[in-house]
């Protein structure tokens, strides 16, 4: 099959891979660079565990094509911290008890960050709806509804 | 917040119980929020090949042939695993332990008895290869006949599910069909009841849906041995099944997991890890075998349904003076772990409360459905749910509280329980209070004031001397009477009683005394059922 090339930076490192037509980011992300971060959970855009972020807008990566982010920035959770420093998502989620078995929190923090990035004082409501497209099936969200409004709120005091 | 009472039983506290009732850290948190937690799928591995299976897709059926020819010719298809291919193709999961017969294959032999049953596996390059050569797979079904009901398979003439169990019910003891519990006499205590309740509850199936699918990953490892990745939940079932199915010392396995991706039970059996490792064995290469979304709904093990009729007698002061019941545990095609769950539900019966008169039958049924397993306190969840709806319900008609009339029939310490057990530690009324404290629910003081502790024992720990040897019970529409000796798998099943509804007949005299089954030399114990508490 064809391959072919694919640059784009990855947590603020350059990366270039090789795909094969039809490949997805979750698969070029897991299985070429090998940043297993991103989870697979059903391959169809349904409950979230891919989620990524492409120029700092989510993206489910099960259903983004991989030669689509030619040149583009994508952030998964293994570069959420800032070095041994966590993000204050990853504080907030720890906090909160916001994980039991830790399978939607990468997908569930990519979203959350989106959300942050762009709107620094969300309502509950805004919390909700940017975490509606992420399956959590131990917590029952409200620990991390909660971890992600905490956050938000100590963002805004440290800054 | 957490709120942690100490003074409910304080005088039975001696220690300073300093860990509960505050916040401690999950030690695996740290990974879960770095994204750094490995789950089995997070291992890479060069030359990675993809095992798919080719699924029934009827619920029973022969199969007259199988035609690969067109699968084997593709490019990437690396290994077609037949049947005969799997050095030990049979198994239980609970043969562990010495519980069942084995009845399940890896691969379907000879015929089908669930839609999504696995038949062929191909291992090939890449999951998309594997998926082409599975659709490429032609295999010629003779449809059979199915029963999806557990009552129509107990019923006569009903087709056969399971070849290890002729009577589509699971053998308990290898003698008995069903798990049986007789205290008292229920038909006395109907007489003299002021209000009888008679009801049907059933359960769905109900998925796990776990966000990790089920999967494993096997790779050959530097000494002879295979290293396995693996959701299970299970670790030593997963180990010691693949060991039976692959005729492998499991020395030759090293397991890793305990990382899982949400399990609540669909990750106990032993789905994917034999089929991994057989297909590395027969490559040489790493396999990984991982179910996708359709197939974890489809094919992977729910927990199973359940039927409950219920009959109380209660009197118009709010004492239960008998409960009757009837279960029919829908195991699916395999027994898998559901003649445990009907243990388990046997010895939770007749739910929290001291009743002189108690009576159940409980099932373990095949069906043409996909076999069930564990699930959060599988066994006991849906009979609970039938006995507190039956509970609200008699408290409606005889004009009660609920709450009160719960407190009333609560266990208390030195209760005789229906199992012959004298009820110890008890804490339902302090619950029940808490709950009512808690949503404002108005009880009266002489309620508020009862304790687990006081009023137990006397006349409400008398043993029926008449109960062990009795089993007048009420037969089953369409079951096989019960405690008539099991057959031996290869003869037919016992003749059923004649089809009637699942009323009971009037109480028989009483047969010639049996050994109860507490009299039995081989006793079967499941801890969940023995164990002691400090006092």
């Amino acid at each position: 099959m064809t391959k072919t090339p694919l640059q784009f930076r990855l947590n603020g490192a350059e990366k270039a891979v090789f795909t094969e037509g039809g490949q997805n980011l979750l698969d070029v992300l897991r299985r070429e660079v090998g940043d297993f971060a991103p989870k697979y959970g059903c391959g169809q855009g349904a409950c979230g565990v891919c989620t990524v972020l492409v120029d700092g807008e989510p993206r489910l990566s099960c259903l983004t094509l991989a030669e689509t982010v030619q040149g583009q920035a994508v952030e998964t959770t293994s570069g959420l911290a800032d070095g041994p420093e966590l993000h204050v998502l990853q504080t907030a989620f720890m906090e909160h008890f916001a994980a039991q078995c830790g399978f939607c929190t990468p997908g569930m923090l990519m979203a959350a960050k989106a959300l942050l990035d762009t709107n620094p004082t969300p309502s509950r409501d805004d919390v909700v709806e940017a975490i509606s497209g992420n399956i959590c099936r131990c917590t029952g969200y409200e620990p991390i509804i909660d971890a992600i409004l905490d956050a938000a709120h100590n963002r805004r005091r440290s800054a | 917040m957490l709120e942690f009472r100490k003074e409910i039983f304080a005088d039975e506290r001696d220690d300073n119980l300093n860990e509960i009732g505050q916040p401690t850290q999950r030690q695996d948190m740290l990974g879960h929020v770095t994204g750094r937690t490995r789950f089995f799928d997070d291992h890479a591995f060069e030359g990675l090949l993809h095992l798919k299976v080719v699924r029934s897709p009827h619920h029973h059926a022969r199969i007259r042939g199988i035609d690969t020819s067109a699968a084997e010719r593709i490019a990437g298809v690396r290994r077609i695993i037949r049947a005969a291919d799997v050095p030990h193709n049979l198994n239980t999961l609970l043969s562990l332990i010495g519980f069942g017969r084995d009845d399940e294959p890896a691969l379907a032999e000879d015929t089908v008895r669930y839609v999504g049953e696995p038949i062929v596996a191909i291992v090939a390059d890449s999951e998309a290869t594997a998926y082409e050569a599975v659709n490429a797979v032609r295999v010629d079904y003779e449809v059979l006949p199915h029963v999806l009901d557990v009552e129509e398979a107990l019923a006569p003439g009903a087709p056969q599910v399971n070849p290890a169990y002729p009577g589509n019910a699971f053998e308990y003891h290898d003698l008995y069909n069903h798990q049986k519990l007789r205290f008292g006499d229920v038909e006395k205590g109907f007489a003299q009841a002021d209000y009888v309740l008679d009801e049907r509850y059933q359960m769905s199936p109900i998925e796990h849906a776990p966000t990790e699918t089920n999967g494993s990953i096997a790779a050959p490892e530097t000494n002879d041995r295979f290293v396995v990745h693996t959701s299970t939940q299970a670790l030593f079932f997963s180990l010691g099944t693949s060991a039976k199915l692959l005729d492998l010392p499991s020395n030759r396995l090293h397991f890793i997991g305990g990382t899982v991706g949400g399990g609540f039970g669909g990750k106990v059996d032993t789905l994917t890890e034999p089929l991994s490792i057989l297909g590395a064995m027969l490559t040489g290469a790493p396999v990984r075998y991982v179910l996708n979304r359709e197939e974890e709904m489809q094919a992977g093990p729910p927990r199973g349904a359940e039927r409950w009729y219920v009959k109380d007698g209660v009197m118009n002061d709010g004492r239960i003076v008998a409960r009757q019941l009837r279960g029919y545990f829908d195991a699916g095609a395999y027994t898998r772990l559901s003649s445990y769950a009907v243990h388990k539900c046997t010895a939770h019966i007749p739910g929290p409360y001291t009743i002189p008169n108690v009576s159940s039958d409980v099932f373990c049924v095949f069906t043409h459905r996909t076999p069930a397993t564990a699930m959060r306190g599988f066994g006991v969840t849906g009979v609970d749910f039938a006995l507190e709806c039956q509970m609200d319900k008699l408290a409606r008609a005889i004009g009660m509280d609920a709450i009160e009339f719960r407190i009333l029939n609560a266990y208390r310490d030195g209760d005789m329980k229906a199992h012959r057990r004298e009820a110890k530690n008890c804490a339902l009324i302090e619950c029940c209070q808490v709950a009512a404290e808690k949503a404002n629910w108005p009880i009266r003081d002489e309620f508020k004031q009862m304790s687990s502790m006081t009023g137990g024992g006397g006349e409400r720990a008398i043993m029926p001397v008449n109960a062990p040897a009795r089993y007048d019970a009420p037969q089953p529409a369409a079951a096989q009477p019960p405690l008539q000796p099991a057959v031996a798998p290869s003869a037919p099943p016992p003749q059923p009683a004649p089809a009637a509804q699942p009323a009971p007949p009037p109480a028989q005299p009483a047969p010639p005394p049996q050994p109860a089954q507490t009299d039995q030399k081989r006793t079967y114990r499941f801890s969940s059922v023995v164990g002691t508490r400090r006092r």
